[in-house]
């Protein structure tokens, strides 16, 4: 029987030739990312009694969460974490307004295929999409990683996803995601291993391949990957990544669960309140006024995912009462959006352009809701208060087409 | 050792980390009391309020899914729970539990029977053995397994800082 590619990462990452589902091993990093939770880690990492991090070229700290710092306490935070960095040599630190973690780690060529990247922050199977096991641990655990350089992984199961048929007209990554989520449910892939296999896949670049790991999260999984073919290699090139091994997964490998879907028969989808896996097609949800349009975060704020919504919105304005609001993953996307014309489109109309970071998608800062308020956004959870409020808000989570399509309407419509 | 408590039985799958702990306090550096205070704020706002040095959770299935975010352990933790049981954990609540020494119980059918019998078991007491695997509510009995390997090891050291700390320490 062959091997899964959790299988082969962790074998690789722990020093063994082999390792079998169910096994406890100790996994090295290829990086370990955090962010603004840095403050809290790097106290901890204090407590624990650690003097310098394992090894400072591993250790990734991007400003997101908090960014610009919406007060002083935040701004004290950013302020511990450069002091920390310079004091620890800390090699890959990007300061506020870079971007997003997610965006910064493997557009500056720090994710690399067959490796394990931990990560403070529960996105972080975002990295599969380079074919690596981003796997999420938390802010006690990234202190000890910080001081130790590994950690314990019980090897998991694995989910073999196979994507058949072309793509719709205006249905996206996101779209496809959100079908599968509602499918596999918001513990269905709890423990385990995503792999996202077929046909289909040749179809969606790294930008849909990022958003589809991403958000696999949200079905509970440790990790999802996409394995490595012609996309991957083109955008490794591209962003300069030093050398690498592909590990693909065995033709025979044993999987938990085979599950294939046939893209052509998915129209754009959206969750509704308060779940992820509480999913509809954007058709079947009714006449829903909306009050926010949130267009960007780590599930979406990629360049395509800002080119899709300006295609919608150009030449056009958003619906009267409507705020849209877009935050591009880092500072290159921005930049992009300029060159192509599409942060143009954007503002002409109607967008406020924020700075690349996360936003009000976890409910901090940066335009979240009033009581009583509903938005349609690109990100990852609608989770009962999760924009700041949860006072009679709710959140439906859509692709950027959709949301783009319903900022015009000034309610919940399809692109399509 | 056996633990008895007062129990909470929250009658609802999918108890996410937002609404145990709100992402507006995620990045303030709040002391353990006031962190207390947001316990189950935007899934019970009593809860805070009335919680006791000692309490018991129950939950449905995929307790704590969602964020990353630690404080969705300590919180309770400062609010005085000393376990959770749950029809099952989201992988990153188990391990954020194991790392924090909070007990977290995977029994769906000590889950089951707490949830059908809500109205005469809500807020009375139960009692709990960790290491023998066994806990009874309402005068019944249930098996669960006892954490075991690593993660228990880390679990009796009082938590991951205190094992690195000794890992360290003796390194």
């Amino acid at each position: 029987m062959g091997y899964t590619m959790i299988q082969k990462i962790l074998a690789k990452a722990s020093g063994k030739k082999e390792v079998s589902v169910g096994e406890i091993v100790f996994a090295k990093p290829h990086m370990i990312l955090s962010h603004d939770n840095s403050a809290a880690i790097l106290k901890t990492f204090e407590k624990m009694g650690g003097k310098k991090v394992w090894d400072p070229e591993r250790v990734f700290i991007a400003l997101d969460h908090e960014v610009p710092p919406p007060d002083s306490k935040k701004a004290d935070n950013h302020k511990a974490i450069r002091k920390f960095v310079a004091d620890k040599g800390i090699k890959s630190f990007y300061d506020c307004g870079v971007g997003i973690c997610h965006q910064v780690l493997p557009e500056y060529g720090h994710v690399i295929p067959g490796v394990v990247i931990f990560g403070s922050d529960s996105h972080t199977t975002t990295h599969g999409a380079l074919a690596a096991a981003g796997i999420a641990i938390g802010r006690t655990e990234t202190a000890s990683v910080w001081a130790l350089g590994e950690t314990w992984l019980r090897v998991p199961e694995s989910i073999k996803i196979v994507l058949e048929g072309k793509l719709r007209k205006n249905v996206e990554a996101k779209d496809i995601i959100l079908y599968i989520i509602g499918q596999l449910t918001a513990e269905g892939a709890n423990y385990m291993s995503i792999e996202f296999h077929g046909p289909a896949m040749q179809e969606v670049g790294i930008g849909g391949r990022m958003t589809l790991c991403n958000m696999s999260a949200e079905a509970g999984c440790k990790c999802a990957m996409v394995p490595f073919d012609m996309h991957t290699e083109a955008y490794l090139k591209e962003v300069g990544a030093p050398k690498y091994t592909v590990l693909d997964p065995d033709k025979d490998a044993a999987y938990e669960k085979v599950y294939a879907y046939d893209v052509s028969k998915i129209p754009p989808m959206v969750a509704k309140p308060h779940n992820v896996d509480n999913v509809a097609p954007v058709s079947e949800v009714g006449d829903l006024p909306i009050d926010v349009a949130l267009l960007g975060t780590c599930t979406n704020g990629r360049i395509e995912d800002l080119e899709a919504a300006s295609r919608i919105l150009d030449g056009k304005k958003i619906a009267k009462g409507v705020r849209l609001l877009v935050y591009p993953a880092s500072r290159k996307v921005l930049d992009q959006a300029f060159e192509r014309g599409v942060a143009r489109k954007l503002l002409a109309a109607g967008a406020q352009i924020g700075i690349p970071a996360c936003g009000p998608c976890l409910g901090a800062y940066g335009g979240v809701l009033a009581s009583g308020e509903r938005a349609i956004s690109t990100a990852n959870r609608n989770f009962k208060g999760r924009m700041g409020t949860k006072e009679g808000t709710e959140i439906y989570l859509a692709s950027p087409a959709t949301v783009a399509a319903s900022a015009l309407a000034g309610k919940i419509v399809s692109p399509e | 050792m056996e633990l008895e408590g007062r129990v909470w039985i929250l009658d609802d799958d999918d108890i996410n980390t937002d609404v145990i702990y709100p992402g507006k306090y995620t990045y303030e550096m709040l002391s353990n009391e006031d962190m207390a205070k947001h316990a189950l704020e935007d899934y019970d706002p009593t809860f805070a309020k009335t919680a006791q040095k000692g309490d018991m959770i129950i939950a449905g299935r995929n307790f704590g899914c969602g964020s990353s975010r630690e404080q969705a352990v300590s919180t309770i933790q400062f609010a005085g729970v000393v376990a959770v049981i749950a029809a099952s954990f989201s992988r990153l609540y188990y391990r954020n539990a194991i790392n924090q020494a909070l007990y977290c119980i995977e029994c769906p059918e000590a889950s089951e029977y707490a949830r059908k019998n809500k109205a005469a078991l809500h807020h009375k007491s139960m009692k709990l053995d960790p290491e023998k695997g066994k806990l009874s509510i309402g005068g019944k009995e249930f098996s669960f397994k006892p954490l075991a390997g690593q993660a228990a090891e880390i679990f009796k050291a009082g938590g991951l800082a205190e094992y690195t700390k000794k890992k360290l320490a003796s390194a």
